[in-house]
């Protein structure tokens, strides 16, 4: 009796694991490929650009239902034989350059790109400066009353 | 002295950095313009939501200042709106609506349901119109210009105040 009970139990549960599963391979999207490097393309495309909707998610991995419409673009764009830049430029026509992971170069964004580069610069100019600061003040002489001073000085430590 | 004052650069770095992260604090994060503003209305082809029979395009729009407003009967925050663009329409702009990934016995239900605004709806079942436009979630509302340019943008819900204090000088602008 027991082991009965316990079998329906274990045939209910695989049933409702099958179940599960092809709730899950519906929503998992299928696409056809012409070739490896389609596929890599695609998947390099849709992680490099951001989901309009939910901000911090690529198109790639958002479930919101503009990022199911762009993915879908990309692949007709890809299988109409568009180059990477050509289906960059029409998303961000439509999106703006919001979607780039990647912001482009220009009047907007030169600071975004530009301080990290002068920060680099300023850092080596200023451990230049130093540096030569310092190689100077070694190398400067004291001038003769200093001189007497430090003299002084050393002398009334030595001979309390 | 003067390499004194040196020393208050990190200070004076920390509280202009403070004064710019405190001064973005206070805006939202998620507004940007639309990528469409001064281009024209995107070309398209459709049918409109009550007759399958009838096509309209681009040309539509020209001739008179129009507020576009994508909808659906899917969409909750469409439904608070509603009162705000009967009230749009009652001060005579023209309005035309876009059926926004819907069926057509929705779309019309909702309309009978909320009012009608519109002078017509473009139906837009596959959300293609919606996707030029740049359209990522209901209701945005785009104001084209006689020209047929879109000269404004709003994202999301219209609330009461905005009709007065955006959307009508907005359009007034622009007349």
């Amino acid at each position: 009796m027991a082991i009965i009970r316990w079998l329906l139990a274990a045939l209910l549960m695989t049933t409702a694991m099958t179940l599960a599963t092809g709730v899950l391979a519906g929503g998992i999207e299928v696409r056809d490929f012409d070739s490896p490097v389609q596929k890599t393309r695609y998947h390099d495309l849709t992680s490099s650009m951001r989901c309009p909707l939910c901000e911090n998610q690529a198109i790639g991995d958002s479930d919101a239902p503009i990022s199911g419409d762009m993915r879908d673009r990309v692949y007709t764009l890809l299988q109409d034989g568009k180059s990477d830049t050509e289906i960059v430029n029409y998303m961000v026509q439509r999106f703006g350059e919001y979607i780039l992971y990647n912001p482009r170069l220009d009047n907007r964004t030169y600071l975004l790109w530009g301080i990290p580069v002068a920060l680099l610069l300023a850092g080596a100019l200023l451990v230049v400066l130093l540096v030569r600061a310092r190689r100077n003040a070694s190398v400067a002489s004291l001038s003769a009353d200093e001189r007497a001073r430090l003299d002084e000085l050393i002398n009334r430590k030595r001979s309390p | 002295m003067k390499r004194r004052l040196l020393l208050f650069l990190p200070l004076i770095a920390f509280l202009g950095l403070a004064a710019f992260f405190y001064y973005r604090l206070g805006l939202d994060p998620s507004y940007r313009d639309s990528a469409l503003i001064k281009r024209d209305f995107p070309a398209f082809s459709a049918s409109t939501l009550k007759d399958p029979e009838r096509r309209v395009d681009e040309s539509l729009l020209k001739g008179e200042v129009t507020l576009v407003n994508v909808w659906g009967e899917w969409c909750p925050a469409c439904k608070q709106e509603m009162p705000q663009l009967l009230d749009l329409a009652d001060r005579g702009i023209r309005m035309v609506g876009v059926d926004y990934r819907d069926t057509r016995e929705k779309g019309q239900q909702f309309l009978e349901e909320f009012g009608d605004p519109f002078e017509l709806n473009i139906f837009d079942p596959d959300g293609d119109l919606g996707f030029d436009l740049g359209v990522y979630g209901a209701p945005e509302t785009f104001l084209v210009d006689a020209d047929g340019v879109i000269r404004y943008h709003h994202t999301g819900y219209i609330a009461p105040e905005d009709v007065r204090d955006v959307i009508v000088p907005e359009v007034e602008k622009w007349q």
